[in-house]
């Protein structure tokens, strides 16, 4: 079941309160809000509404579609080699229990995503055809798309598409509910569950971007997710952790398309603006390999490049076509430039740090049956952390681990008090809406805050005009910076749904900005030198074989070190 | 990195409104698609793909080195036919099957 709106944007200066109940909220249609939905009816009859702050068929990180499943275990592999891999990759901060769950039903989430229709690469014997050991090829463009029908025709799933969760509503310290804004019409929802998952995926924008000018929006990450799930779990004081560990990406220069199709389809090695490989010399966890890129360009050995020329012309136009279903802008890049990639190489740089909790441990502190520190909220997919190297698959298991969990429990208070007697009370967010909307029009301001809180980042938090260092005064520096944003954040105006949901995602990164920044000065080492260099610790340091987690408290970020946990442990709060 | 609407063959059906992950376009008072922040844009093409008129193209912006080539799609049934017209005016065209997996 889907709803639609109409399309005009219609000045707005006072909100209309809809009032929905649900069993179980899902906030975030993405891969994991879609998937857990799919699951929660397998083991409730119980009702489920998605919050999506646009519309599923096309949202989140799959709207332009992807490449691969990469994380799948080949025949032959057991899941803890998948375990044992996102460990070393992460120099051992990881969740061993959440990463073996994930692994354990990486392949039957691969082997459901094809039964909605997923064409998916076969071998000679009928199997996945594998790329590499963890990686199965796909035609990943209307991933998104099949994940929705698969929801719209399920009779226990609503959808409320362009609507835009800001705020969680708790009654006696358990999550109870969600505040949301209609993204196009002047609607205040106040919604009411008996469960919540939270599945905003990640966070980009925090940092001044690769292209800051006009393309400022042509990033990896989808500009529209804004870590709002992080905030959101943050305001209401859930622990979060290892939100230091920043995620870097290494992609086409300018249009940051993703490059582990030229890397692994076409062999395509890291090559300076001498010709020399460099790849190997830094080591090949994707931290080292993004460190290789840095290092040569800081060094005077730039541009780097992917290694295509020479390429055939067959693979050439397999490749255009490759990235037509998932990046078509780098196709765009090729033709019109005439250089596609079997006659020139392929310029790489880094990306902008990003929060994104399915490729790095950043998110939510989840226990083994992916509940956070909020009772009643659970977090999966790029929105929930320990568990890195998620991917597709990975984002697909956490959702339906957190919907098993959420259906158990509302199956356990089945007959007691639910719904709408329980719903507690929005009148906050609300007034702070219609706060910000009777101050009118102030677009330009928001814009201009948010490209404030860019620099701050990249100046003083270690973004890429930084070379990604930071050091603790700068961090104590970007802290006061960032709480005086905040502050006139707070004083912004909005004449329509747009501009009122802008200054929310401003918001909702301005939140996670004070959280990364307490994380980043936390940790006093140098553990992933190619997503984070602390200048002032620049070794690695075994004293933080440990996670370092937080809690916003009265408006105060503090910090707690948790000890490491394995795989043998069930791990609740 | 955006997209720009072709207003004369907009039929004002919408579906690009409705389908963009950042909402970023609308029907104006005449009823055609516009979009009023075009540096807003992510460039996943989902708005492209998503009208049959083909009437919205996504172009790379000169900041990052466009050339004025402009993308359009054509879908009959598995296929996408992907266009670029070069700001020269010849077009290229590049099919993509539905059913055929990446090689890569
Ligand atoms: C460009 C790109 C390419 C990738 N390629 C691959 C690949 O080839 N293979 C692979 O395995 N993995 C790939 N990944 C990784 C993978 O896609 C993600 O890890 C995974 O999809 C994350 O799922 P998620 O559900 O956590 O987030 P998403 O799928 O992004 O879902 C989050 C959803 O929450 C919504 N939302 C956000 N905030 C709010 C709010 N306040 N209120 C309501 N809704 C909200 C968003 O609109 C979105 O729909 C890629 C990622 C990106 C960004
Ligand atoms: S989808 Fe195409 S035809 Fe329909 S409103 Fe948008 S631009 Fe116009
Ligand atoms: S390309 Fe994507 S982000 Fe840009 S306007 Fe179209 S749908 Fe929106």
């Amino acid at each position: 079941m889907q709803e639609q709106g109409h399309n005009k944007m219609t000045p707005v200066s006072a909100l209309r309160t809809c009032r929905v109940e649900t069993d179980l909220l899902i906030i975030g249609g993405g891969t994991a809000g879609c998937f857990a939905a799919l699951t929660f009816c397998k083991h409730s009859k119980g009702s489920v509404l998605i919050a999506e702050k646009a519309d599923i068929r096309r949202s989140g990180c799959l709207a332009a579609g992807v490449n691969a499943l990469n994380a799948y275990i080949a025949p032959g592999k057991a899941p803890q080699s998948y375990v044992d891999y996102a460990r070393a990759d992460a120099e051992g901060i990881v969740r061993g229990d959440l990463l073996l769950t994930m692994s354990e039903g990486l392949n039957e989430a691969a082997a459901e995503l094809e039964r909605l229709g997923l064409v998916i690469l076969k071998d000679a014997g009928g199997g996945y055809a594998m790329r590499g050991e963890r990686n199965v090829k796909i035609n990943g463009e209307n991933i998104k798309p099949l994940l929705a029908e698969a929801v719209r025709r399920h009779p226990q799933i609503r959808v409320l598409n362009h609507v835009n969760v800001t705020d969680l509503t708790l009654r006696d310290g358990a999550v109870r509910g969600a505040a949301a804004i209609d993204v196009r019409q002047p609607v205040f929802y106040e919604i009411a569950a008996r469960a919540v998952l939270c599945a905003t995926g990640g966070a980009s924008g925090l940092y001044r971007p690769n292209n800051p000018g006009f393309s400022r929006h042509k990033m990896w990450y989808p500009p529209f997710n804004t870590g709002a799930g992080y905030a959101m779990g943050i305001r209401a004081g859930a622990e979060m952790t290892s939100l230091e560990m920043r995620f870097v990406a290494l992609r086409c220069k300018g249009t940051i398309a993703p490059t582990g199709t030229l890397a692994q389809g076409v062999g395509a090695r890291q090559v300076n603006a001498r010709g020399e490989v460099y790849e190997g010399r830094y080591g090949l966890s994707t931290s080292q390999r993004l460190l290789g890129t840095v290092t040569e360009n800081a060094e005077g050995r730039g541009p780097c490049c992917l290694r295509t020329a020479g390429i055939t012309k067959g693979q050439s136009d397999d490749l255009l076509r490759a990235y037509l279903n998932m990046a078509p802008s780098q196709t765009l890049r090729w033709v019109e430039s005439g250089r596609t990639p079997d006659v020139a190489d392929v310029p790489i740089e880094g990306t902008e740090p990003y929060i994104v909790g399915g490729h790095t441990a950043a998110g939510y502190w989840v226990s083994t049956a992916r509940e956070t520190t909020l009772p009643g909220l659970y977090a999966a997919g790029d929105a929930a952390g320990g568990c890195p190297q998620k991917y597709v698959t990975g984002a697909c298991v956490e959702g339906a681990i957190a919907a098993r969990a959420a259906a158990r429990a509302l199956a356990e208070t089945a007959g007691q008090q639910g719904g709408a007697e329980t719903a507690p009370p929005a009148q906050s967010a609300l007034a702070e809406a219609e706060g910000f909307l009777r101050r009118g029009q102030s677009g330009e301001q928001t814009d201009a805050l948010e490209e404030e809180m860019q620099s701050v980042m990249d100046e003083y938090a270690g973004g890429i005009g930084q070379g990604y260092q930071c050091h603790a005064e700068g961090l104590a520096e970007a802290d006061g910076k960032i709480r005086a944003l905040e502050a006139r954040a707070g004083g912004l105006g909005a004449a329509d749904m747009q501009g009122l949901t802008w200054i929310y995602e401003l918001r909702d990164r301005l939140t996670l900005c004070r959280s990364l920044i307490a994380h980043l000065a936390a940790r006093r080492e140098t553990r992933w030198p190619g997503f984070v260099r602390r200048a002032d610790y620049p070794a690695k340091d075994d004293a933080f074989l440990l996670y370092v987690n937080s809690r916003m408290q009265g408006g105060e970020v503090s910090i707690l070190h948790r000890p490491l946990v394995g795989e043998a442990e069930t791990y609740e709060h | 990195m955006s997209i720009e609407v072709d207003r004369a063959a907009c039929t004002g059906c919408g579906r690009c409104a409705d389908i963009c992950p950042g909402s970023l376009l609308a029907l104006d008072e005449s009823g055609a698609a516009f979009i009023a922040r075009p540096e807003r844009c992510w460039g996943c093409a989902s708005c492209v793909k998503e009208c049959a008129a083909q009437a919205i193209a996504l172009y790379l912006g000169e900041d990052i080195g466009g050339l004025g080539g402009r993308l359009t799609v054509r879908r009959d049934g598995p296929l996408l036919h992907w266009a670029v017209r070069l700001a020269g005016g010849e077009t290229k065209v590049i099919t993509v099957d539905g059913r055929d997996a990446n090689r890569y």
